[in-house]
């Protein structure tokens, strides 16, 4: 059965991930993402799933790698203090090599900070976040019908690597409502060879992340580096919308490339020759194609609702070939299309650049 | 008479692997770890046993007991186990944790899976020391006794009293089976396995949380030999951790 | 009568099961050593064993099997 309803962004997540085959649901009240929560406390027992308020983050990450262990689809959400919490588990998470999702709807920081939306949290993201050598992977949604979506990827994507992945969004995405159509109900994973279920007529398994032995632990390492290489050769997802002939490419990830969209649009039917890359997957990102448009640009314009944080990533992937511009929003400030549209007539002037070069 | 003709009256538990233990000299683990096996096998419950392991000296207990185990973080155990119970109702969930794991960085955690009234069984291992990081104070050391990080002894004002967990978790409404027994005679083992199975038998029933606190000796830590920390563990532990059962069911 | 029989190399020599066993059938032999370099549990075969087990049920590291 596939319809079309009108769902809040977290709304549509919960949904979302009930309808990727996710049954369990632990997870502590914290500002701006309690309707996640408070909708899956009915609606996970409904279909036979299990809701635990449990009694911290802590509780709560390490209650989804129980369920997790146990083959189960199994997720959390919190926010930026909460999701700080979690570190701990997801680096046992990554380590142990088990599928999870979590849900980051962001507040600004550091400390308790503010609830107002905010990108701050894109490094602890996309850099692990917890102790050692691990990644996250890292998707994050623009629109309701996204959240809805993106839920079951993280899902099949987690399950595919045995990797836990986070949904970053923020408030906006949360509380925002727009029509999402709904896709056909996934059953649960059944029976995954890894899974712990009591070693009946098999041998005991065992779900771990402790090496000791000499060289075990690199040996792990390299083995999950593998997999981070094949999410960066295979899973990339990414929004791209430039002109043939560039002069700017604006990057701008969830909620704020929907205003830099709005933005380049404006832009574009002034004449100015402004493109768009939209990073889907922050982990892996998409380097290539940040690369090769803003090469065929020579300049790109980073618009982040934080300090510059995916900016690194940006200007790693253009390795000093492009201009890398930026333009900041800390702390809940959201920007405005006008802003970020002056801000392109900045770069390339209000009648745009000349193109010497071409024919 | 050979062996061969004689009928054998002792042996290791099925449950229990061929693995050499581990453990120092005199340490009572591997004596849990049967304890564990013994009662596993008495219920017929390796095909549906999951471990959940803490950090510490019982960290490699899936190398001892043939069933499926899952390391936690440090302290998480009952989280990870109400993880694993809830999504899987049909396991039987036992946890192995020491006096740092359950008493220190996981109080939150036990309390609140006690109070959940979680049907999970926890093995805590109180030998009043961090064993495995090399002897530092536990919440459950000895008024006055030295560790590496109390030299001149623990100090009540300031490092803290001993935790009596047996007792504190009695108190939930959502514990079924709390008790306090002893590793270092075989009267007290007697008792011990007991326990134990009352322990399990909480969760087969669904009652609720069933904790055992088994009282056990640190030779390599409490710098004494095997037969000076059995007496230490009989003349002064058991008059800080009173020996008993808190709550049946 | 009964018999113990000790798996070397599980035995640490702590010494419980010698203070345990009434008979005092059992004794550390300090002229050997297993590959873990402890001295191990050694059962008396001159002394009368009455398979009581208490030296199996103290021992910390399931070495001890008895036979009666």
């Amino acid at each position: 059965m596939t319809e079309k309803q009108l769902l809040k962004g977290s709304v549509a997540l919960a949904q979302g991930a009930i309808d990727a085959g996710c049954r369990y649901y632990f997870g502590y009240p914290i500002t701006p993402q309690n309707d996640i929560p408070e909708y899956l406390s009915a609606a996970l027992p409904a279909v036979g799933g299990v809701f635990i308020q449990a009694e911290s983050e802590l509780a709560s990450i390490n209650m989804v790698l129980g369920a997790a262990a146990s083959g189960k689809m199994a997720m959390t959400s919190s926010s930026g203090p909460g999701i700080s919490l979690m570190q701990e588990g997801l680096s046992y998470l990554a380590g142990s090599e088990l599928p999870a999702v979590v849900v980051n709807i962001t507040r600004s920081g550091p400390g308790l900070g503010g609830i107002a939306p905010t990108q701050g949290d894109y490094m602890q993201a996309t850099r692990g976040g917890g102790h050692g050598d691990y990644r996250l992977i890292v998707l994050a949604p623009n629109s309701a019908q996204e959240m809805y979506d993106l839920a079951g990827e993280a899902f099949r994507l987690a399950f595919k690597y045995r990797n836990p992945a986070m949904i970053l969004g923020d408030a906006i995405l949360g509380q925002m409502k727009e029509p999402v159509m709904l896709r056909e109900a996934l059953s649960p994973p059944q029976n995954s060879p890894w899974a712990l279920s009591g070693a009946k007529d098999r041998q005991p398994r065992l779900v771990k992340s402790l090496y000791l032995k000499d060289g075990e632990m690199t040996v792990h390492n390299l083995k999950l580096l593998d997999k981070y290489k094949a999410l960066q050769e295979k899973e990339v997802k990414v929004e791209i919308d430039c002109p043939t002939r560039c002069d700017l490419i604006v990057v701008a990830f969830g909620s704020c490339s929907r205003i830099a969209r709005t933005a380049v649009d404006r832009a574009c039917l002034q004449g100015l020759k402004v493109g768009l890359v939209r990073p889907i997957s922050l982990f892996p990102f998409p380097e290539k194609a940040v690369r090769e448009e803003a090469q065929k640009a020579g300049r790109v314009l980073v618009v982040e609702m934080n300090t510059g944080q995916m900016l690194e990533d940006v200007k790693l992937a253009c390795n000093g070939n492009s201009e890398v511009y930026f333009k900041s929003y800390p702390g809940g400030a959201v920007p405005t299309p006008e802003e970020i549209e002056k801000e392109i007539e900045v770069i390339v002037g209000k009648g745009g650049l000349r193109h010497v070069n071409s024919s | 008479m050979s062996i061969a003709a004689k009928k054998r009256v002792f042996a290791s538990p099925a449950s229990l692997t061929d693995n050499k233990f581990h453990f120092c000299p005199g340490c009572h683990h591997g004596l849990v770890h049967r304890l564990a096996a013994e009662t596993i096998d008495y219920y017929d419950l390796s095909s549906k046993a999951i471990g959940v392991i803490g950090v510490g000296c019982g960290v490699f207990l899936y190398d001892y007991l043939a069933i499926d185990c899952c390391e936690s973080p440090h302290g998480r155990a009952p989280a990870v186990a109400t993880g694993i119970k809830r999504s899987n109702p049909d396991s039987f969930v036992v946890t192995y944790q020491g006096d740092g794991d359950l008493a220190a960085i996981g109080t939150s955690e036990i309390i609140h899976a006690a109070n959940r009234q979680e049907s999970i069984t926890i093995i805590f291992v109180n030998n009043s020391v961090y064993g495995m990081t090399g002897g530092q104070m536990a919440p459950t050391t000895l008024p006055g006794q030295k560790t590496t990080t109390t030299p001149a002894g623990r100090q009540p004002v300031g490092d803290g009293y001993p935790i009596n967990v047996a007792e504190l978790i009695s108190t939930l409404k959502g514990t079924a089976f709390a008790a306090r027994v002893a590793c270092h005679s075989h009267t007290h083992i007697r008792t011990a396995r007991k326990a134990m199975r009352r322990a399990f038998q909480a969760q087969i029933e669904k009652r609720g949380l069933g904790l055992i606190e088994l009282l056990s000796a640190c030779p390599t830590n409490w710098r004494m030999t095997p037969q000076q920390s059995v007496r230490r563990l009989e003349a002064e532990m058991i008059n800080t951790f009173p020996l008993g059962t808190y709550k049946d069911f | 009568m009964g018999r113990v029989a000790v798996k070397e190399e599980r035995c640490k020599g702590c010494g419980y099961c010698l203070e345990v066993c009434k008979e005092g059938n059992l004794y550390l032999d300090s002229t050997r050593r297993n590959r873990s370099g402890y001295s191990v549990a050694t059962f008396s075969e001159d002394k009368v064993c009455s398979g009581c087990a208490l030296c199996a049920e103290i021992c910390p590291d399931v070495a001890l099997e008895v036979y009666r």
